[in-house]
């Protein structure tokens, strides 16, 4: 174990990767030649060469369809396309073209490949850099969506994306981009579906991913009369309906937290299967905390209430927590 | 070379040795070398019609824009360094393709900016504590798009080469286009760069201009990098030669040179409002600065090259041909220099002085009217935020 930036941990997944696996390649905008606009990509040219490390021209439908045609000639590319929000340019290859293959080739062509974008949410950026689109992912069949929020999970989960023979989409949050944390060298995989059990309670689940889990984080900190049991989902799809359903049968109680605006998104997934299958366990209504329905602002004060603060999820807890059943 | 695989004859399918990209070639249109010397070109002049006094307050008056410009953006990024802004794209090396273009413009015609247009807001009266404003975040472009003719900036690289010509179709419609009316008749421009021109969006964008012959003139600014990325990584061609495959002509102008720019962004200009068709301007500059004050271009090129530009300055060859000529004494750089301060003070007092926004503005002009859920979810969080200390809050 060594501690490890979040951003350093992605970049020796890459390194390790592209050691192992000679069909492993990289393309995307500035990937190569500076090492990635955020250094994720740092020394990869230096160590496998411009064949293998490639920036490309300025058209993420291409750096994607060009990707997946790389996949169904056999390579496992990693593609980085550069902010979350431009994933939008390129979404017939991703949700056409790369999430379908395998189902409309009757499986005979697979697309072994990533697709790597930064949210920037909570950085400043504004209405097209920091959205949280992990929901649009999450809902197209064939595409697996995953998101570490610590170094550890950011590199293993990448890893495991790699390795997987299906698209894989992997965020990263560049709100966590310089923090520290212990880090396995070499393997350590997560497994792709497997959420953590971040704080074990007995009170509530919450459950929680990406740029929303370090806050929640500190949000349990501040709690001292409730005893909360935390979830890092890490996989959006497939989600880990196993640990979040037997967390939710322990505490009779469900609170989801994310940065995307609530509406329509993951947390109301989680909250219908929740309340199909523990319906007889619940003792308070599921709840969700995200961002209002509206575009993320470039404002600091006003991104910073936008997002779901420790504040507003302490008082959430409270609130699920002291929610009693009206006698009937 | 040919070779022959089953009687295919390769060889017939051979292109045209790459271009140097780094040359600016033959088919430069310049009017006044980095010298400062006035040079004559078979097609295109500036100002003509003009008398020799005219001439020269036209010549002075770009001088000063690309000044003021300057000095914009030496503020900005210094207001940036000091923590004001939280970004900033330098048009350092651009004032001439920016001014020069800009000041072609008639007040009709409709302008369609990437981010780094600012010395075109400037030519449309756009107030530059506006675009500091954005920069600063505390608002996402507040000036008002039909108030200057000038629209917002546009970060999602590309999307802008649609809108302008769809505005251009729109222009079309309205009759507003070879009418001979010189107050009616409209053109549109869509800025981009060289790394835009590989997004399908602006391919697409040419698609249609030629299609409906829209009046929109794609002025692109090679500044000859995208971010990290140099211009032989978008093409193996000039860019201003796509334009023939799309079916309208294309130019290559010297983008440090106004005069030229000027003349040729005129001629594409008048072409578009006559009825006659897009045209493709590619404007050959270089990106002095950053890509933003957020990147460290040590990273990936060399030091050498931008000491190459340094020596075709658009400011420095301007003043050079007025100072040789006669055409402006101390006194009025003076002058300049003066204006400039002035600007760079309005700019730190307009920057600091922009008010904060409201943590409920959030909540408002997301949907054209207002929808009960944003009304609901805006009183909602107005009722939380009363449950803190007031100051704390707000
Ligand atoms: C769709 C999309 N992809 C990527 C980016 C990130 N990006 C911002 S500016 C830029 C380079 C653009 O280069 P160019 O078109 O030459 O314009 P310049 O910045 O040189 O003015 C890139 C890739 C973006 N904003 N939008
Ligand atoms: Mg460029």
């Amino acid at each position: 174990m060594t501690v490890t930036k979040y951003w350093q941990a992605i970049n020796q997944a890459l390194h390790e990767e592209m050691a192992r696996d000679d069909s492993v390649i990289v393309i995307g905008e500035d990937v190569a030649a500076p090492g990635g606009p955020f250094a994720a990509t740092k020394g990869l040219l230096e160590s496998f060469g411009p064949d293998r490390v490639r920036d490309t021209p300025i058209s993420e439908a291409a750096i994607v369809g060009a990707a997946l045609g790389a996949a169904m000639a056999g390579y496992r590319p990693v593609v980085e396309v550069m902010f979350l929000d431009f994933v939008t340019v390129a979404m017939d290859q991703v949700v056409n073209q790369a999430a379908k293959v395998s189902y409309m080739s009757a499986g005979n062509f697979s697309a072994p490949m990533v697709i790597r974008s930064i949210c920037a949410s909570g950085r400043r950026t504004g209405p097209q850099h920091a959205q949280n689109l992990e929901a649009w992912l999450a809902h197209v069949p064939g595409l697996k969506v995953v998101w570490g929020s610590t170094p550890a999970d950011a590199k293993a989960l990448l890893k495991a994306a790699i390795r997987d023979d299906g698209p894989v989409y992997v965020i990263e949050s560049l709100a966590e981009w310089s923090t520290r944390a212990e880090v396995a060298e070499g393997e350590e995989i997560v497994p792709i579906g497997s959420a953590a059990v971040r704080h074990e309670g007995e009170d509530l689940t919450v459950v929680t991913w990406g740029g929303a889990a370090p806050r929640v984080a500190t949000a349990v900190d501040l709690v001292h009369d409730v005893s909360v049991e935390v979830i890092d989902l890490r996989t959006i799809s497939p989600w880990d309906r196993e640990t979040v359903l037997g967390s939710v049968r322990k505490t009779g109680r469900l609170l989801v937290v994310h940065d995307a605006v609530v509406e329509f998104g993951v947390g109301a997934e989680i909250a219908a299967t929740v309340a199909t299958e523990c319906f007889d366990q619940l003792r308070a209504p599921v709840r969700r905390l995200g961002a209002p329905y509206a575009p993320a602002p470039f404002a600091p004060q006003l991104e910073e209430a936008y997002l779901p603060h420790p504040e507003a999820i302490t008082r959430e807890i409270t609130r699920t927590v002291q929610t009693v059943r009206n006698a009937s | 070379m040919s070779s022959a695989v089953d009687g295919a004859d390769t060889g017939a399918l051979t292109t045209d040795p790459t271009t140097d990209l780094h040359e600016a070639g033959p088919e430069l249109v310049q009017l006044l070398t980095p010298e400062g010397e006035r040079v004559d070109h078979a097609r295109f002049t500036f100002g003509a019609g003009l008398s020799a006094e005219e001439e020269a307050e036209r010549i002075r008056g770009f001088y000063r824009d690309m000044a003021l410009v300057r000095r914009l953006d030496v503020e900005a990024t210094a207001l940036q360094r000091h923590g004001e802004l939280g970004l900033w794209a330098q048009l350092l090396g651009q004032e001439a393709a920016q001014i020069g273009a800009g000041r072609a413009l008639r007040p009709q015609d409709f302008v369609f900016p990437t981010y780094r247009e600012h010395g075109v807001a400037w030519c449309r009266g756009v107030d530059p504590v506006e675009l500091l404003g954005l920069f600063r975040g505390v608002d996402q472009g507040a000036w008002d798009p039909k108030a200057n003719n000038f629209g917002l900036y546009t970060i999602v690289i590309g999307a802008q080469t649609l809108h302008a010509v769809g505005y251009a179709m729109g222009v079309q419609r309205d009759g507003h286009v070879g009418t001979g009316d010189p107050e009616r008749d409209t053109a549109v421009v869509a800025h981009f760069g060289d790394g835009a021109s590989s997004q399908g969006d602006v391919n697409e964008a040419f698609v249609f201009a030629a299609s409906y012959n829209a009046p929109v003139v794609f002025f692109c600014q090679n500044n000859q990098w995208a971010i990290s990325e140099p211009i032989e990584r978008q093409t193996r061609i000039p860019l201003y030669q796509r334009a023939k495959g799309f079916g309208f002509p294309g130019v290559r102008v010297d983008g440090n040179d106004v005069l030229a720019t000027h003349a040729v962004m005129e001629a594409a200009l008048q072409r578009a409002r006559d009825g006659q068709g897009p045209t493709f301007v590619e404007a050959y500059t270089y990106r002095m600065g950053a890509h933003t004050t957020t990147d460290d271009p040590t990273r990936y090129r060399l030091s050498d090259e931008l000491e190459q530009w340094k020596l075709k300055d658009p400011i420095e060859r301007v003043k050079a041909y007025l100072t040789r000529n006669g055409l402006v004494d101390q006194a009025f750089l003076a002058e300049v220099d003066e204006e400039a301060e002035a600007l760079g003070r309005r700019l730190r007092e307009g920057c600091h002085a922009l008010p904060d926004p409201h943590v409920l503005d959030v909540f408002d002009q997301v949907y054209a009217e207002q929808t009960e859920e944003l009304a609901e979810q805006k009183a909602g969080y107005a009722a939380y935020l009363d449950t803190f200390e007031p100051e704390a809050a707000r």
